[in-house]
């Protein structure tokens, strides 16, 4: 690799904010052939690769990126497809600025190479292509041989996608049980289309049903059928990724105010049940003028910029710290704030307040300073006990999530931590109950997608090991 | 999908019962659980109450009053026809044991969901009073079916055509008045009328189950929409619930947030047939 000043980074095309802001089309709009290239051709091709172990499910950035380079996009796809089930997923969700990119040896001079935009020209060119349509075809006709080898996976977000996709590659016969009526879970109810489009979310689908997975929906496992019957019905093994789907309230006055909302309740309104096409769509949404959202991560970002495409005239992003300590993909903040949004660092909500009718009126914040680091690193927020009303007529709360208790209530005997989530072997993915594995946030909390899908894998692999598969 | 097996009007242009052949969910099926369903694919989810199941034959039962968009939509298929998506049993199951006299009020609608729960409470072995109220005759549901395996049924009519005149809260109290040594009593219908029957038993001490109908989306704990303060705690109807102790509920709140998206709800209602063409 010749050796001299490295070239600035391809910037990704991006819709105007002022234009985004009035739409739910795709933010990002992704990169040419020639701009993915050009941005390949930056690699460095590394002897000794740190991207791959950057990543949660070890893509081989630098093969992928090498192929990319020739413009091979099929060899890149395969390359990545060889590790990732979701690639066109990960290519827009996942923070790589804290994953591959960081650890890419371009890092320290503020211009890694843009794998996680790399990922997604590969994705998305790939299920374009000719080369798609006929393994598609030919998947259908001649899959893997499929074994006497049966596998249920609950829940259908990234983690039992990733471990069904796996199985079924395997040769296992799938069924993939799902309590809503759309296949994806937080895929598709939780990020917002101008994220992470449906089509997307259906095309991966439709790839692993190609492969022979089966799908249920409306399947509650726990309620419609219980984690042993499965098993009793023959079912040899089973993947649990049920999610950390349950909303958490700040536990203040006011919080069952008419206005107040999950951000759960919210994006599910939209995402899921197009709330957005009311009354074309049945289910009704609710209506801010002025709308706060509580919160610092991914979620809060995403509600945030789903109201102010809904038309609410100014939106506030309530966050205890500063922005520097905020957990969301530093992208997604900064898309906010071009779009419009407003960040007020270093308050709290300390009380919801009505308007004497039964609706919200305002959130009373407390200011905070920032004093010594915590548990987490970050540094820890400081009462001051000075308090302000800011006027809001609907807040949407994204500070987290706890486990789904459905199937854990209808379980007793599958261990769990202290938090409530699920315990599981660390290598292997194992939970209490023998052949019973799980992943993603129902064992690890909220966290990120391609940490879930991470974890799908790594028990998918060990489930296949003890089944014959490989 | 979901199949109808069985459609009837029982009140016609009001209340309709649908039997559904719907086995997984039949085969899970106990007193309290719900369904939540869904019309067509830009339909909205709501929660409908199971007022029967059949294991044997793969059937669930329920019944619901035509109240906006939704019902309005599921009233106008046919037996034959087949609802999009069927999801359940959801919620907990009532909590059945052994307790002697029990009391099951029933208002409107809610007499449905109730008569799932009396029955558990027959089944276990309880001697079971049904008092049942509408505002006329003509608008009672499930008499002759409580009949079958109730101690016995009151009947109340606000114009006194059927039973006595006035509300079930005054059929209750002469029962109480009559069995003090009735051990629980459980109530379904709107909310004045759980309150009502909460407040009614509150001093004489006796243990108090109502079932909310809460606004939900998903009905697996997800979205927090169903809300409910229960003794100063946030709980979610849709998977602590819908059963609580009645003594508990903070009904004002919960018809706060029933009245939500009325505005909405109003407007969807008249969109109808003219939106979706």
């Amino acid at each position: 690799m010749a050796r001299g000043k490295i070239r600035p980074r391809v910037p990704m095309p991006m819709q105007d904010p002022l234009v985004r802001r009035g739409n739910f089309h795709e933010v990002a709009l992704g990169y040419t052939r020639e701009q993915a290239m050009a941005e390949a051709s930056r690699c460095l091709q590394c002897t000794k690769p740190t991207c791959q172990s950057g990543c949660p499910v070890e893509v081989d950035c630098k093969g992928f990126i090498a192929h990319l380079a020739q413009g091979d996009v099929e060899g890149a796809f395969a390359v990545i497809r060889h590790t990732n089930s979701l690639p066109a997923v990960c290519g827009r969700v996942c923070p790589q600025e804290k994953q591959c990119e960081r650890a890419c040896k371009l890092a320290p001079t503020g211009e890694p190479i843009a794998i996680g935009r790399l990922e997604r020209f590969v994705a998305d060119a790939y299920y374009t292509s000719d080369a798609c349509a006929s393994a598609i075809a030919a998947a259908s006709h001649c899959r893997m041989p499929q074994r006497d080898v049966r596998v249920a996976c609950v829940g259908s977000g990234p983690s039992s996608l990733t471990a069904a996709g796996l199985l079924a590659a395997l040769g296992a016969q799938v069924t993939v049980f799902e309590g809503l009526h759309e296949i994806g879970g937080v895929l598709v109810y939780g990020i917002p289309e101008f994220r992470l489009p449906k089509r997307i979310v259906a095309t991966e689908v439709e790839h692993l049903r190609r492969l022979g997975v089966e799908f249920r929906t409306n399947w509650v496992v726990g309620q419609t059928i219980g984690l042993r019957a499965l098993l009793e019905r023959g079912y040899q093994a089973v993947f649990v990724g049920t999610g950390a789907g349950l909303p958490q309230f700040p536990g203040i006055p006011g919080e069952s105010l008419l206005g107040v909302y999950s951000a759960n309740e919210y994006l599910t309104r939209v995402n899921l049940m197009r709330a957005y096409e009311f009354p074309r769509a049945d289910t009704p949404l609710p209506q801010g003028r002025r709308v706060t959202v509580i919160g610092g991560g991914n979620v809060a970002m995403d509600a945030a910029r789903t109201a102010l495409r809904l038309g609410a005239l100014e939106v506030t992003i309530v966050y205890r710290r500063t922005q520097a300590e905020m957990p969301c993909r530093q992208e997604e903040l900064e898309h906010a704030v071009e779009e419009g949004v407003r960040v007020r660092e270093l308050v709290a909500p300390v009380a919801f307040e009505g308007d004497g009718k039964g609706w919200l009126a305002g959130l009373r914040v407390e200011h905070m300073v920032l004093g010594e680091p915590d548990d987490s690193g970050r540094r820890r927020p400081i009462p001051t006990g000075t308090t302000e009303v800011l006027p809001t007529d609907l807040c949407i709360i994204g500070i987290g999530t706890g486990p789904n208790p459905v199937l854990l209530r209808a379980t007793p005997e599958l261990a769990r931590n202290r938090w409530g989530y699920i315990v599981t072997d660390p290598e292997t993915g194992e939970t209490s109950i023998p052949m019973v594995f799980a992943g993603g946030d129902i064992v690890t909390g909220a966290a990120t997608v391609v940490l879930a899908m991470g974890a799908g894998r790594r028990a998918a692999q060990e489930i296949a090991r003890r089944l014959g598969l490989v | 999908m979901t199949r109808i097996v069985h459609r009837r009007d029982i009140i016609p242009g009001q209340t309709v019962e649908m039997v559904l052949h719907a086995p997984a969910i039949a085969a899970a099926a106990r007193p309290g659980h719900f369904v939540i369903l869904r019309v067509h694919p830009m339909g909205e989810r709501i929660p409908l109450t199971i007022a029967d199941a059949d294991a044997a034959a793969g059937t669930i039962t329920i019944v619901f009053l035509v109240v906006g968009t939704t019902t309005a939509r599921l009233a106008q298929l046919s037996e034959g026809e087949e609802i999009l998506d069927v999801c359940g049993p959801l919620g907990q199951a009532t909590h059945l044991v052994r307790v002697g006299k029990v009391v099951c009020v029933g208002g409107g609608t809610g007499i449905a969901a109730m008569h799932h729960i009396a029955k558990g409470h027959a089944q276990v072995g309880n001697q079971v009073t049904a008092v049942i109220g509408a505002r006329s005759a003509d608008l009672l549901l499930f008499e002759e079916e409580l009949g079958r395996f109730c101690h016995e049924v009151l009947v109340a009519t606000n114009d006194g055509s059927r039973g006595v005149r006035g509300l079930v809260t005054d059929a209750l109290r002469r029962h109480l008045a009559i069995h003090p040594d009735v051990a629980e009593v459980v109530a379904v219908g709107p909310v004045p009328m759980m309150r009502a029957v909460a407040e009614l038993t509150r001093p004489l001490g006796i243990k108090t189950v109502v079932s909310l109908n809460s606004i939900m989306v998903d009905g697996m704990g997800m979205c927090g929409a169903c809300r409910v303060r229960v003794g100063g705690e946030i709980r979610f109807a849709c998977v602590d619930g819908p059963e609580f102790d009645g003594h508990a509920v903070d009904f004002d709140e919960l018809a706060a947030r029933l009245t939500a998206f009325v505005p909405q709800e109003r407007q969807s209602y008249g969109c109808l047939g003219v939106c979706h063409g």
